[in-house]
């Protein structure tokens, strides 16, 4: 059985890849890594820029609080603002499932969706899905244990769409967790494995 | 995107209000069609007024059937009881749309209104009398004219526009006698699903008869005359997630092998759900067998004008027409 702990991506463990990581990249011109720490992220104080929105979130059971433009969709704030850039952007329109997340307990694509439209809504990102630091979701263990990865840039998407094809019943069958699974479109080496992982977590009888 | 002002309404009439404010003010449901069309640039509204938040997402028993929130989402209208029961067409079609992402979000409202998937409407690079019907030497011209036009209309269309209607879920709503319940700034008034979508003519620009200051409040389903059976057939490109290239919506009551009552609304065909209510008049009474089933087909796509790329789509139709009535015989 895999070690979760060597997998958490989290606190040290992600700092020591990252520095090992720029350092390995030697002489590109990266930008300066940002640690923000996952408490609210805060503006200087006084009214929000012409055309910008003081907005609050509630995203992984953490508010918070920034100016948006209407035109900024959930997953720019998420990844560009808020340093959650485990939701991914692949197509942008709403064809790929790379963006999903949960809102309000459904999934969502998180690209066709505007942040000012989502106050006082409840967000699940895949950074959210695990119930505490140190365990990961049922689901993100099944997902080492089948080896549903590939080259990971679907992973999360997939994640966030089978947590909720389980906890909706619709994973009872493979037939059915690929019709359940449908919106997102990798079907890469990987997929046998995100299909049999989810089948497992389902038949594991565990609530998700 | 180019950037716009978004304003909340919380009622039906703060709705129109705001509307009515601004010729470029376009409403938001779930806005999964319309922010992907504003990210192309094919709208660029100046405002949004966000109508997600209204009170009219219950689906309800009436008088006379059942009744519909504009802002029902697609996937809570698929799975109610009351739908499921007496319309499982309906929960059938909703289901064959889109992916559980987008389903969540899609509202009827705007599943209604959105927009076709033409290629070259989205390709904001070629021409396209639907998306700018007037440029400043005339008519833009239709990209998929005399372009690779397998998704496009066999029916209807027009030497202006050839673009489909790309909803299952208007399909079934045809097929079904729907009514929409409209809002407007001097009182209500309910059009016929079938008289709602408009054939292209040369105004292609104009995908329904809704009017601009005009809010979808509701879809009345009335209850069929005659308990029948009911199927919806899609037919796509991979086995889910995709746009119909055909599909049929059926409801059907036989008794003693004869056909009592019938309705046939066919998907991905032309500009709106397609519907000849003269056919299933003269299929009534007559045997439920095999030969009047492609009889009825064959006069359904009596009409058809193939394009140079979709000549297939009129056979498969008829087939699918078939396999449709088959299935619920
Ligand atoms: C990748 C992809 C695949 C899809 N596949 C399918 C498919 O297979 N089958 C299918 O049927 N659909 C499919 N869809 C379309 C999807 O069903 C629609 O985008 C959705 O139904 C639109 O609803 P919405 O609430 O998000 O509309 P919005 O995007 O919010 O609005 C769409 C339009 O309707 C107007 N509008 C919305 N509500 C009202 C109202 N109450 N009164 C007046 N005007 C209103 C808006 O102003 C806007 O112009 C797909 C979409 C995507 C992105
Ligand atoms: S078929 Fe209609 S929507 Fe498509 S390019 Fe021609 S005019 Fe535009
Ligand atoms: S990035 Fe949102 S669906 Fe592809
Ligand atoms: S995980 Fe990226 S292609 Fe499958």
């Amino acid at each position: 059985m895999t070690n979760q702990k060597t997998y958490l991506i989290d606190g040290a463990g992600r700092r020591w890849f990252l520095k090992q990581s720029s350092a390995l990249a030697g002489l590109f011109a990266l930008p300066p890594l940002r640690f923000s720490t996952a408490a609210a992220v805060d503006q200087p104080t006084g009214l929000p820029p012409a055309g910008k929105r003081s907005l609050t979130l509630k995203i992984n059971r953490k508010t918070y609080k920034l100016d948006v433009e209407p035109r900024e969709t959930l997953l720019d704030v998420l990844r560009e603002r808020l340093d959650l850039t485990g939701s991914k952007k692949g197509c942008d329109h709403g064809q790929c499932g790379a963006c999903t997340v949960h809102i309000d307990g459904r999934t969502a694509n998180a690209c066709l969706l505007l942040a000012v439209m989502q106050q006082g809504r409840d967000i699940t990102t895949v950074e959210g899905l695990a119930p505490g630091k140190t365990e990961l979701h049922p689901l993100q263990t099944a997902f080492l244990e089948h080896d549903g990865f590939q080259c990971g840039f679907c992973t999360s998407g997939q994640l966030m769409s089978g947590v909720a094809a389980i906890r909706e019943g619709h994973a009872d069958s493979r037939a059915e967790i690929k019709e359940w699974m449908s919106g997102n479109i990798c079907r890469c080496g990987a997929y046998a494995g995100i299909v049999a992982a989810v089948e497992s977590v389902q038949k594991g009888g565990k609530r998700v | 995107m180019k950037n716009f002002d978004l304003v909340q309404a919380d009622q039906p009439a703060d709705a129109l209000k705001l509307k009515s404010a601004a010729s470029t003010t376009r409403f938001i449901a779930g806005g999964t069609n319309l922010v992907d069309l504003m990210k192309y640039g094919i709208e660029s509204p100046d405002t949004l007024v966000d109508i997600s938040r209204l009170p009219l997402d219950t689906v309800a028993k009436t008088a006379t059937g059942v009744r519909i929130g504009a802002l029902a989402r697609n996937s809570d209208v698929a799975v109610n009881k009351l739908i499921t029961d007496q319309f499982p067409l309906l929960a059938q079609a909703l289901l064959a749309g889109a992916s559980p992402q987008l389903r969540n979000m899609a509202t009827m409202g705007g599943n209604l209104m959105q927009r076709t998937r033409c290629y070259y409407f989205y390709d904001t690079s070629t021409p396209c009398n639907k998306r700018n019907p007037q440029s400043s030497e005339g008519p833009s011209g239709c990209g998929a004219i005399g372009g690779f036009n397998r998704i496009h209309a066999i029916l209807g269309a027009s030497s202006s526009c050839i673009a489909t209607n790309p909803s299952d879920m208007n399909v079934a709503l045809s097929a079904l006698d729907a009514i929409v319940q409209i809002q407007g700034p001097n009182g209500n008034r309910s059009v016929p699903l079938i008289d709602f979508h408009r054939l292209p003519g040369n105004t292609p620009q104009r995908d329904n008869v809704l009017e601009t200051n005009e809010l979808i409040v509701g879809i009345d389903l009335p209850t069929p005359r005659m308990a029948g059976k009911s199927h919806y057939q899609k037919v796509r490109d991979r086995a889910s997630y995709a746009f119909a290239l055909v599909s049929v919506a059926t409801r059907m009551a036989v008794e003693n092998g004869t056909i009592r009552d019938i309705q046939i609304a066919l998907g991905g065909v032309a500009h709106k759900p397609w519907r000849m209510p003269a056919v299933e008049k003269q299929a009534v009474g007559q045997p439920a067998t095999e030969a009047t089933f492609r009889e009825v087909a064959r006069q359904l796509l009596a009409e058809a004008k193939p394009q140079k790329d979709n000549a297939f789509k009129i056979k498969l139709a008829e087939n699918t027409i078939v396999r449709s009535l088959q299935t619920v015989l």
